[in-house]
Parts: structure tokens; sequence; C-alpha cells
């Protein structure tokens, strides 16, 4: 009765007000502060933060089935894209023990071509020079070739002498090196300038094509997660149907009925990138011996480079912003097709 | 407190389920609204609640024209009354408590007030004893209980009443809608649906009639009996 008495109370007070405009807007926030207000939105959004979670965890076979598919199309980029970074990584070591060979002319004599030598040596990208005359380029094609006795028949010497010119280590780019070979190569000194190792370029480009798919692969995966969240939320939606219907009449917004499907989209989300994290951890485990012994054979300690905290911070930002991204978009399309009636 | 100037509804089948109806009742009053099955009561309901929109006439509730009322201020506008349906529409999924919070959730309230609110609220149907249970396991009765406090919780000026009693044995009927009575005497306006006649007179509350969409009596039910011998 107290509950009645302490209505009437309140009744009374309105009706002095203005009795025709009792109800209107009275309503709900009266009596509660600005800070009491918000307090009770954030207690909301946290109620709700965990609700959700506690909702998934509640049907844990289904909430697997979509966040191990999230996971899987989360993770195959993001592996590949690891993959393409240890490849790059091992061609770094290899790229910074490449030579340029210069063919010098034949007009070059050899007090010329040691004069050319310290002149280059001097050059900031270039860490050595050696200096190869045309006599021991001959003495060791004659001794390697087995050509030794049809040369010793010609007159003349028609090996060119050598300038083997080793660039500095901490050339990043493989475009640098390039130019430092074309440079070299316009000398009127210089016949033909040669990389040696021009296969790494050649994969550095094949690298750079598999960046450019990995980068389309993302894409398409993204829009592959954006739909599996959208039609589990969809499906969700329909199964709530009554519930948005009756809170709905009781006056929620759209948006009080929004949160928790918003919500789910999250966690789906975030739970996919954390399933996508496992995979590639278990992925690199299970690779790192193979590795191991190929690096063996080349005299090499390299070592497979793990996932990294921008891996994973995007992993888990990525993943969670798309879940909620695509809950958004099914939200959006379908809630509003659910009127009471 | 509702004001009907010669509203029609034609559904989009072309059933006209109400013709030109125009009545009043003012703030404070409790009226009982019968008629046929198919008369139009829910029908007339829907409109007050704007889960239906008339398609001639104008339906002024609380000083407010709902043509105005846009999409978005629907929500708001339904927080000023409590709904009672037929079919119960509670959440099975969610305890007795939770369901009669609602309102009070959807309206941000606090914590405390809610659970202050809640109890008050399930021992004035008698159902304190049940607020943890599922609505599943209670019975028809219990569940239309529910209804009500779910619908009177957050102290709506007008309440709206279709048919509440209709699962009810005579006694349970008499005390809910005695329960209604108490909340028009606090000033809460009250429209039912019932055709519960003999609770009806009992009550001494005037009553709108509809005969297949059209208006054919408002005001006591004597007169009723009277036409109808
Ligand atoms: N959504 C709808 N679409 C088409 N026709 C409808 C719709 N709702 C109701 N009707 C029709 O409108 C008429 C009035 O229906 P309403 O539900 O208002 O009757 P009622 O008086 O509440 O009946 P009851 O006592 O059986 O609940 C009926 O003939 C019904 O078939
Ligand atoms: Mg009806």
């Amino acid at each position: 009765m107290q509950w009645i008495e302490s209505m009437v109370r309140d009744l009374d007070k309105d009706m002095m007000i203005n009795p025709s405009e009792r109800g209107g807007r009275r309503s709900t926030r009266r009596g509660i502060s600005i800070k009491g207000w918000l307090n009770n939105y954030l207690l909301r959004h946290v109620q709700t933060f965990f609700y959700t979670l506690g909702q998934l965890s509640s049907r844990p076979f289904s909430t697997f089935m979509t966040t191990a598919v999230i996971g899987i199309a989360l993770s195959l980029p993001a592996g590949l894209n690891l993959l393409l970074k240890n490849g790059q990584e091992v061609l770094q070591g290899w790229n910074s023990a490449t030579q340029i060979s210069l063919f010098l002319t034949q007009k070059i004599n050899s007090k010329e071509a040691q004069g050319l030598a310290s002149k280059l040596r001097k050059m900031p990208e270039i860490a050595s020079v050696e200096y190869i005359s045309k006599e021991s380029a001959l003495a060791e094609f004659s001794q390697h070739s087995g050509f030794g006795e049809a040369l010793d028949a010609l007159e003349h010497n028609p090996l060119p002498a050598v300038l083997l010119i080793t660039p500095k280590n901490n050339q990043e780019q493989p475009g640098k090196i390039a130019a430092l070979v074309e440079r070299l190569g316009k000398r009127s000194e210089v016949d033909i300038a040669q990389l040696d190792m021009e296969w790494v370029e050649r994969l550095f480009a094949l690298m750079a094509i598999g960046e450019r798919g990995v980068l389309i692969l993302s894409g398409l995966l993204a829009i592959a997660v954006l739909l599996v969240v959208g039609n589990t939320i969809r499906l969700a939606i329909q199964n709530r149907r009554d519930e948005i219907v009756i809170t709905k009449l009781i006056g929620a917004t759209d948006s009080f009925i929004r949160r928790p499907f918003l919500y789910t989209g999250f966690w789906y989300g975030l739970l996919g990138g954390l399933i996508a994290l496992l995979l590639l951890e278990l992925s690199l485990t299970l690779l790192a011996e193979p590795v191991r012994d190929v690096a063996a054979l080349y005299h090499s300690s390299f070592q497979l480079q793990g996932v990294d905290l921008q891996t994973l911070v995007i992993l888990l930002g990525l993943g969670s912003f798309l879940g909620y991204f695509g809950s958004w978009i099914a939200v959006g399309r379908h809630l509003r097709e659910i009127e009471p009636c | 407190m509702i004001r009907f100037t010669e509203v029609s509804k034609r559904y989009s089948n072309g059933h006209e389920a109400l013709s030109r109806i125009s009545l009043h009742l003012p703030v404070g009053d409790m009226a009982f609204l019968t008629g046929h099955s198919g008369a139009g009561k829910s029908t007339l309901m829907k409109l007050v609640a704007l889960i239906e929109r008339p398609t001639n006439g104008q339906v002024v509730i609380n000083g407010q024209n709902l043509s105005k009322v846009k999409r978005g201020g629907i929500p708001h506008f339904r927080r000023n009354m409590g709904i009672i349906f037929q079919d119960h529409r509670l959440l099975f999924d969610r305890t007795v408590f939770d369901n009669v919070a609602l309102p009070l959730i959807i309206a941000g309230h606090g914590r405390k007030e809610i659970g202050r609110l809640v109890r008050a609220a399930l021992d004035k149907v008698g159902l304190l004893s049940k607020e943890k249970v599922y609505p599943i396991t209670l019975s028809g009765g219990e569940q239309q209980r529910v209804g009500i406090a779910r619908a009177v919780i957050h102290k709506p000026s007008l309440l709206l009443a279709d048919e509440p009693t209709g699962n009810l044995d005579p006694d349970l009927s008499r005390e809910i809608m005695h329960l209604f009575e108490e909340f028009n005497r606090v000033g809460v306006t009250v429209l039912i649906a019932s055709h519960d006649l003999d609770l009806i007179r009992e009550l001494e509350k005037p009553i709108i009639k509809l005969e297949q969409g059209y208006l054919a009596h408002h005001g006591a039910i004597d007169a009723v009996d009277r036409v109808n011998g």
C-alpha cells in the first residue's frame, strides 16, 4: 500500500502543476540528476557488454562455430603477411651480400683501372672495391674453364679487367643498388656493370606482387567476416522478434534494442581475432622446426618471426571493428522491418 | 486524455475496422470498451498506442495530436502509457522480476529504485514470491498479473487493457478490476476492453460500445440494457 500512496503523492503533485498536461513529457528523468543519468547510461552499457558475453557463453557451440569461421578468415591474410615479412627478412640478408661486377673497356690500362678503383672506394655507397687485372682474370679463367690451351693460341688477352664492388650493407631498398649499378655503368671506363644477384631483385618484385595479393585477399576476407557476422546477427534478430516487438511496445528506442546486437557483433569479432591469433601461433610453431633445418643448410641462424605486437593489435582491433560493423549493417537493415501489430 | 474525431481505420486488405468514431475520455476517467468479437476494440486500442495509424480523422492523446508524432517519437510517447495485452506478451527467457522491471530499465532508472518499485508492484498483484521464476512456469492468470505489474510499474498516466481478465476466474477477475479502479482513483486514466458485463455493471463505469466498427453507445451501461431489452 505504501507504493500506491507514494504514487498518489506523485500524481497529485503533477495534477497541481497542470492537470491537462499530466503525462506528456513528465516522465522518467524527473528527479534524476544529469550525473545520475550518465552513471545509469554507462552502467547500462557495461551491463549490456557483459550480458551479451554471458549470452554467447551460454551457447558455446554455436558461438564457437561463428567465431571459428571469423578466426580462419582473419588468420589467412595475417599469416600470409607474416610469411611475406619473414621472406623479406631473408632477402634483406642476401641483398647485403650482393656484389657488382664492373667490366672495364679494353682501352683502360692497369694504372687507370687502379686509379678508378681508389676513386670508387671513396664513394659513400661503396664498402670495398677489389681489382682483378686482365692477367689474373685470364689465369683464373684458363685454370677453371679448361680452355687454357685455346686461350694461349690467342694473340691478345680477350678478357677485360674487372672491379668487384661490394655496396654498403645499410642499403635497405634494392632500388638503391640498382641506381648505383646504373650510375657506374654510365662511366666511360666501364663497359658493362652487372649486378651479380639480379634474381634477388626479381624476388623482391615478386614479393611486391605477393603483398598486393595479400592486400586484395584481406579485403575479400574482411567482406566475408562482415557477411558472416551480418548473417548471424540477422538470425539472432529473427529469433528475438517477439522480444523486440514487446520492448518496442513498452517504449524502447531503436538504440536500446540495437545495443545488445552491436555488442554481440563486437564479441564475435574480438573472439574471432583471438582464434586467428591462436591459429597463427600454432602454424608458426609447426613451421619453426623445418625452417630451422633449412636455415642450418645455408649456415644461417635465421628464425621465423612470431606474431608481433602490431599484428596482434591489428588482428584484435580489426576483428572487433568488423564484428561491430557487420552487426551494425544487419541491425540497420532488419530492425526497422519489425514493428508491433 | 483520449479524443477521437471522425476516426476511421481501414486495414490494407480493405476491411474497415473503425468507421467515423468520435469520442472523448477525459483525464482521470475510467471506461470500458465493449462490443462483439471483431467490433474493433483492439483496433481502437492500437490507434491510441500508435501501433496502427488511422486512415482518416484525428486522434489526440494527452493534448498531443498523434499524426504529429514521428516514428522516432513513438518510444517516448508510449512510455506515458501502460498497456496490458490479451496474450500477455511476456519475455519468456527473463525472470518475472526482469519482465516487470523492463519499462524502468528502458527509461533508465537506477538499480535501487528498480528493485524497490518492482517488489512493490509484484506485491500488489500478489506475486512477490515468484520474482525469481520464469513466466513459463506460471499459470495463465499469474502471467496476466505479471503483465499488469509491468504495465503500471512506471506510473503511467494512461492505462490500456485489452481483455485483461480473459483468462482469470471470476474472483481473480473482480480483484484485478478493482485494482484498476484503485489506479483510477489515484488519477490514472483507464480504458479496458472487456466482455464481462456483470463485472462492468458492478463497477458502475461508463462504457463505449462498438458495433461493426461504429460507435453504438457511450455512457452508462443501463442505457444499453434498456436498448437491448
Ligand atoms: N491487421 C489486420 N489486418 C486486416 N484486418 C484486421 C487486422 N486486425 C484486425 N482486423 C479486422 O478488423 C476487425 C476488427 O478487429 P479487432 O481486432 O479490432 O476486433 P476486436 O473487437 O478486438 O475483437 P475481439 O473481441 O475478438 O478481440 C476484424 O474484422 C478483424 O478481422
Ligand atoms: Mg481484440
